[in-house]
């Protein structure tokens, strides 16, 4: 086993990956950028090293220095989370010339998955089921015409070397093909230097169900269950859940065997992630494999009792996977939001600043993977992404009335955060009876939200308001016209205020 | 004895509030109603509150200068003034004299949308400030003149600081 691993990330996955290394006897180096010195991950380190500017071409996807802090500390394995460095292969080889253990898959099996039209001819000889189309970019209109009219509209273009939604263009009937394909072209040119175009059928509202997969490097893969991602804004995901309301165990097997023919395909070791659309006839095309752990990785922990992030250490230093496929359950149901710093009422904007005030919940069922904490300045410079609250129960209803009960109890004060919207899904008819898909949230967030017209809470507020600002606690120091702290009528004694911010007023 | 009079305005409600303190307990006068009310800050800016037997957590947030209670998930924007103290009372004419335009978030001023002296409608974007990745216009509160410009393209802001003044 490991002696000291290298977590090369930062914010929550940092701490959820240090936390295992700390259940597992193994010390943790961490590495930070000069705004992340104050970070919860640092904080909690048994070594760190500072890597400079904030910037993360400076620090958290810069290989030479990264490289050299595993040098110095000594690390014999290097964990790179998600994001940042770790679907990267130049760093994985990097990491293996240097001797030191990548944990992840080799760098010839990212390889493999990291050009989408490669990927798909693999894949194909393999069996896995795709969106009709081509498996190579089209060489003519003529081409494009004849695959169009063969698949049937609607379809879709998408750049091979693409991704965040450059270069794709849904064509709903031939006489839009022409100009979309050029279109479609010069944007991947521009975006890529590459403007290779592939076409597939459209699969509209479809849902996004994602395969979670474990392999050793003893040739030993299985499969763990699926995870629910419909829920998303802006192709980022936002709420996730194991299992899916629609996957039955037969679909389940279905899915993961296609999942484990696709990760040794491309001899896959470690974990992985298989992305699948999921048309409303519950047909499956496969979307992309994702080479490292995911953001929702809890959900799939509590529903196999397993602890993926042991695993994918376990497995780096070369140990067998310690069950095997028919020792898999799936038991209850799990959920998950993840909380951004982002402003619900200015359009989901980022809302970087200090946390004030911070109340987390706890409670039967409540987990919560989190890298911020009270009077932490969120820091400009990364992905919103502060927090996952996962809600576990015997069944689904269970799961969601403990993230309500939860995020009732949940308070960040001082920036914006996007808590207010998983009240609201958690409480829509059309999420309650799992009527999801990808186009949910947008059509959700487009109906104007049934705000309560009880006057009561705001004669609360109010009664509130005078009262800290009688015991001299919330309205002192306030900002310019703010108002001022009520004096009382009568003379008090100077110290009364101090005095009543800690007595109980009986 | 001691009694407290205050305004209050609760997402642009006015409430007029009297607190009198009775042994240890708050008779409370919020327009033209009464209620029994009783109070312990069990930390800072959280306030456990009882009105009546119903109790209630407030949390109280400031952010960028200004105060936000929260009652549940309910967020109120928040004025307390004292009738008596003249400092709360240039809030009384919104529109009259110099505005500051805050940045409402910390970040970069990644663009100046105005000049020294230039007149702006209500609304009208002034600046671009770049946080996480993504820009947000930073608009005008009010028609009038750009009296002073006080960050420039590049510069670093924090929530609250000062990006313009319009008169």
């Amino acid at each position: 086993m490991f002696k000291k691993i290298l977590i090369a990330n930062r914010g929550e996955i940092a701490v959820r990956v240090l936390r295992a290394c700390q259940e597992m006897g193994i010390a943790a180096a961490m590495v930070y950028s000069d705004v992340d010195r104050g970070a919860l991950h640092v904080r909690k380190a048994d070594e760190a090293y500072p890597l400079g500017a904030a910037a993360a071409s400076e620090s958290y996807l810069n290989i030479p220095k990264i490289l050299d802090v595993a040098r110095r500390s000594g690390a014999d394995a290097i964990h790179p989370g998600y994001g940042f460095l770790s679907e990267n292969a130049k760093f994985a080889q990097a990491c293996r010339d240097a001797g030191v253990k990548f944990i992840g898959p080799t760098a010839a099996a990212m390889d493999a998955m990291g050009s989408k039209t490669r990927a798909r001819q693999a894949m194909e000889k393999a069996g896995v089921p795709f969106v009709p189309g081509t498996s190579r970019g089209v060489e003519s209109f003529q081409e494009a015409e004849q695959v169009a009219a063969r698949i049937g509209y609607p379809v879709m273009l998408k750049a091979a070397a693409g991704g965040g939604g450059k270069g794709m263009r849904l064509v709903h009937a031939p006489a839009q093909l022409k100009s979309s394909l050029e279109a479609a072209r010069s944007e991947a040119q521009s975006a890529f230097d590459d403007d290779e175009v592939y076409i597939e059928k459209a699969i509209i509202n479809p849902r996004h169900i994602e395969m979670q997969v474990l392999a050793d490097e003893h040739g030993n893969t299985v499969y763990l269950g699926e995870r629910e991602c419909s829920l998303q804004r802006r192709h980022q995901k936002v709420l996730e859940e194991a299992p899916s309301p629609i996957v039955d165990a037969e679909m389940r097997r279905r899915m993961g065997e296609v999942a484990v023919r696709v990760a040794r395909a491309t001899d896959y070791t470690n974990a992985g992630t298989v992305e699948f659309l999921v048309d409303q006839q519950k047909n499956l095309y496969f979307l992309e494999m994702n080479t490292r752990l995911q953001v929702e990785h809890p959900v799939t922990e509590l529903v196999t009792g397993l602890d993926l992030v042991h695993l994918q250490i376990s497995i780096a230093a070369g140990e067998k996977l310690p069950f095997t496929q028919e020792d898999v359950r799936i038991r209850g149901h799990a959920i998950e939001c993840r909380i951004y710093a982002e402003d619900p009422d200015n359009n989901y904007f980022p809302s970087p600043g200090e946390i004030t005030l911070l109340l987390e919940p706890s409670g039967p069922g409540i987990r919560q993977d989190s890298g911020m904490y009270e009077g932490w300045n969120v820091p400009l410079d990364y992905d919103p992404l502060l927090a996952k609250l996962i809600g576990y129960g015997t069944d689904r209803e269970q799961a969601i009335s403990r993230l309500r009960r939860a995020l009732s109890e949940y308070f960040v004060g001082g920036i914006k955060t996007n808590l207010s919207l998983f009240r609201r899904i958690l409480g829509d008819a059309d999420f309650l009876s799992a009527k999801l898909d990808t186009g949910f949230l947008d059509r959700m967030l487009q109906r104007t939200e049934d705000k309560s017209v009880d006057s009561r809470p705001a004669e609360v507020a109010a009664i509130a308001a005078g009262v800290f600002a009688a015991l001299g606690a919330a309205v002192a120091g306030a900002g310019n016209g703010g108002g001022s702290s009520g004096l009382p009528a009568d003379k008090l004694p100077s110290n009364w205020k101090s005095a009543s911010r800690r007595e109980a007023l009986r | 004895m001691s009694f407290m009079l205050f305004e209050v305005t609760i997402d642009g409600k006015n409430y007029p509030l009297k607190l009198d303190r009775q042994d240890g307990r708050w008779a409370c006068h919020l327009g033209g109603r009464e209620f029994e009310v009783e109070a312990i800050l069990v930390r800072p800016d959280v306030l456990s509150l009882r009105v009546g037997n119903t109790a209630y957590e407030v949390k109280s947030e400031r952010v960028a200068g200004d105060l936000y209670l929260w009652v549940g998930g309910t967020r109120f924007g928040a004025e307390v003034r004292d009738p008596r103290s003249l400092r709360g009372r240039t809030r009384a004419g919104e529109d009259q004299g110099p505005k500051k335009i805050v940045a409402p978030m910390p970040g970069k001023v990644v663009r100046l949308l105005v000049r020294d002296g230039d007149q702006v409608e209500l609304g009208a974007g002034v600046a671009v400030v770049e946080a996480m990745k993504m820009q947000n216009e930073i608009r005008s509160p009010k028609k009038g003149t750009i009296r002073k410009i006080l960050k420039s393209e590049g510069e670093a802001v924090n929530a609250g600081d000062v990006l313009a003044i319009v008169e």
